[in-house]
């Protein structure tokens, strides 16, 4: 049964193109090993890097096995206090990869039915949510979360920072992304809303909501799959240079970013591994979400088959 | 013509008023302002007082009229952390940030345009295609990443670059310079370049892809049959019409490259006002946050501003419209 639909997926046309791209297959097996260990990272990283019982000072600052001084205990080497890299690494990302995660998720959900439900309906509506969406537009995505980042600071108390960095990140990023989401889904409901069986849909009495998001929306998925797996890639990044920044997760919860962050004041003292390692992880998986991406917008573009 | 201009400044003072009522809303709802000048031991008279005399009693219209008339003066308050007048700190600033930006623009163009015509000619050369793996990959590299690579490259194994500040500066009137001395310059190096590979591989795809579709123009193929050399069609017929939209983008983009030289001047810590922000985002510090908004939004809507009226000049097909929808 499910060897059945495994099958099914792979014998589309989509499928086919997937077949026949060994980068498209490549990033996907990259991206799906960071993401399967991160998602078992207490099983796949040899040490918890948040129990202090696990962490020695002693370790602090050793570096990766194979070269001199290193300890075979510790593949990638050990940061200032002492915890294991390839640890902090894997749950750093399981950090990265779940706010890259909910702000898309959130990011789709606002664009989404604001560009629906403005390119149904019209009229006033369309034009105040449209020119929200241009004037968003202008401003860089970065400038954006800082802002809203910023703002969200001031309204909750010192004390919590650290606790709610995951939900202000989120908040700050989806809200960054969404113009994307809502200009693609707004061009796209433009041209199914004057095909026919949306005309029979109207005939039969259908109400507009299930029109716009049982009948339009299937049909525009195409465009905002590509868009998220873009935009999830400049969620990570966002995440982790705000992270770098300063305002994002704190020491005591790192994300890749906070790692880069405090093993850059080590590049000096030549302790190069403490930033390295998360900024080639960084990259690594931001390069193989952008590389699946881009395969997507190829394959999924009626354009580029026709040809 | 008159009327499109019109047009274009009241559409710039309406997002103008927006991003005023925005960074206004900051002010007054994040926080309590009178809680952060006084702190906390302040007793409930003292606290009455001093809303009193910011008129913070005052109907919201009035005193956002007051804000906005405040910000066109330049006056955003006090920095509840530094305790100086903001202005004070933009203006110490700015010179820093724009220096930079400037910089950043003519390597971003310069470069850009000189490879961006390369691999628009040599389409198929192993060093195009070389120039095009770079740039998709330095797509991907988060520009603090490439900061970080840049210093560990130059500052700490060869040593030949600071990697941190702007070096000497000189003082002209208020203007603070690092153009001027030796160690101002090569302070400049790597945060400019690291701020302008974006813009540069943006630049490179633009002009690549405009020249590859104008060489297939019938007014190329004629000259060439005309027999004039190969590198006049390239760099005089061609280029020049492939530079219009390179200008009009780049103006654009610097608004980009003062948001991204927010993350450049934190990596390299370059003394400006995307220093002065991120430590302001960091402390809640609202006067200067609100003062920063003001200050880019203006910039990119003088930015747009002048890009929209060059393209009326530039591009005729906009003058026609315009015409006819007039008559």
């Amino acid at each position: 049964m499910i060897s059945k639909l495994i099958y099914n997926i792979f014998d589309t046309d989509i499928g086919y193109s997937f077949r026949k791209s060994k980068i498209a297959i490549l990033a996907t097996i990259v991206f799906l090993i960071i993401v399967l260990a991160s998602l078992f990272a207490s099983i796949v990283a040899p040490y918890n890097p948040f129990d202090p019982a696990s962490i020695s000072l002693m370790d602090a600052f050793t570096p990766p096995a194979w070269s001199d001084g290193g300890n075979s205990n510790f593949i990638l080497g050990t940061d200032q206090q002492g915890r294991d890299m390839f640890s902090t690494m894997i749950y750093g990302s399981r950090i990265s990869l779940t706010v890259g995660f909910a702000s898309i998720i959130f990011a789709l959900i606002l664009g989404v039915s604001l560009g629906v439900t403005s390119g149904y309906l019209g009229g006033r509506y369309e034009i105040i949510v449209m020119r929200f969406t241009d004037v968003q537009l202008t401003i860089p995505s970065i400038l954006m979360a800082l802002l809203v980042d910023g703002i969200a600071r001031g309204f909750i108390s010192k004390s919590l920072h650290n606790d709610m960095a995951i939900y202000v990140l989120i908040l700050a990023i989806g809200i960054s992304e969404w113009p994307q989401f809502a200009r693609v889904t707004r061009a796209a409901t433009l041209v199914e809303k004057n095909k026919e069986y949306i005309l029979a849909s109207k005939i039969i009495g259908l109400s507009n909501i299930v029109i716009m998001f049982k009948h339009i929306l299937p049909n525009i998925l195409r465009p905002v799959l590509v868009i998220s797996t873009i935009g999830l890639s400049q969620a990570i990044i966002t995440e982790s240079t705000l992270s770098f920044l300063g305002v994002g997760f704190p020491p005591t919860n790192p994300s890749l970013g906070t790692l880069i962050r405090f093993g850059n004041n080590f590049l000096f003292s030549g302790e190069w591994w403490i930033t390295f390692f998360p900024a080639i992880f960084l990259v690594v998986l931001a390069f193989s979400i952008n590389l699946l991406g881009d395969w997507m917008r190829d394959a999924l573009n009626p354009k580029l088959k026709a040809r | 013509m008159t009327n499109y201009f019109l047009k274009r400044l009241l559409q710039s003072v309406l997002v103008m008023l927006i991003v005023a009522f925005v960074s206004f809303s900051l002010f007054n709802f994040v926080g309590d302002p009178v809680h952060n000048m006084v702190g906390q031991e302040a007793s409930a008279e003292k606290r009455e007082e001093i809303r009193e005399k910011l008129g913070l009693n005052d109907p919201i219209y009035t005193q956002f009229f007051r804000f906005v008339s405040n910000a066109s003066k330049g006056e955003f308050g006090l920095s509840y952390q530094l305790r100086r007048p903001v202005s004070d700190l933009i203006t110490e600033r700015l010179p820093a940030t724009l220096e930079l930006v400037f910089v950043s623009a003519l390597i971003a163009i310069f470069v850009g345009v000189f490879f961006g015509v390369y691999t628009g000619i040599n389409r198929e050369g192993f060093t195009s295609n070389f120039i095009l793996i770079i740039s998709l990959f330095g797509v991907s590299l988060p520009t603090f990443v490439i900061g970080i690579l840049f210093i560990y490259l130059f500052s700490v194994i060869l040593g030949i670059l600071p990697s941190f500040g702007r070096g000497e500066v000189m003082h002209i009137g208020f203007w603070s310079t690092g153009f001027l001395t030796f160690s101002g310059l090569k302070a400049l190096i790597l945060p400019s370049v690291t701020l302008s590979l974006f813009q540069m591989t943006y630049i490179i795809r633009l002009v690549r892809a405009e020249m590859m579709e104008i060489l297939q123009t019938d007014y190329i193929k004629f000259a060439r049959a005309r027999g004039i050399n190969q590198n006049i069609i390239n760099y005089s017929h061609a280029l020049k019409n492939g530079l219009i939209p390179v200008i009009t983008i780049t103006g654009i983009n610097v608004g980009t490259l003062i948001a991204f030289s927010i993350i450049t001047e934190t990596v390299f810590q370059w003394p400006g006002m995307g220093l002065l922000f991120i430590n302001a985002v960091q402390f809640v510090d609202i006067p200067i946050m609100s003062a920063y908004l003001i200050m880019v939004a203006f910039i990119f809507v003088m930015i747009n501003f002048i890009v929209d009226i060059a393209y009326y000049f530039i591009d005729p097909r906009i003058r026609f419209k315009e015409e006819a929808m007039v008559e």
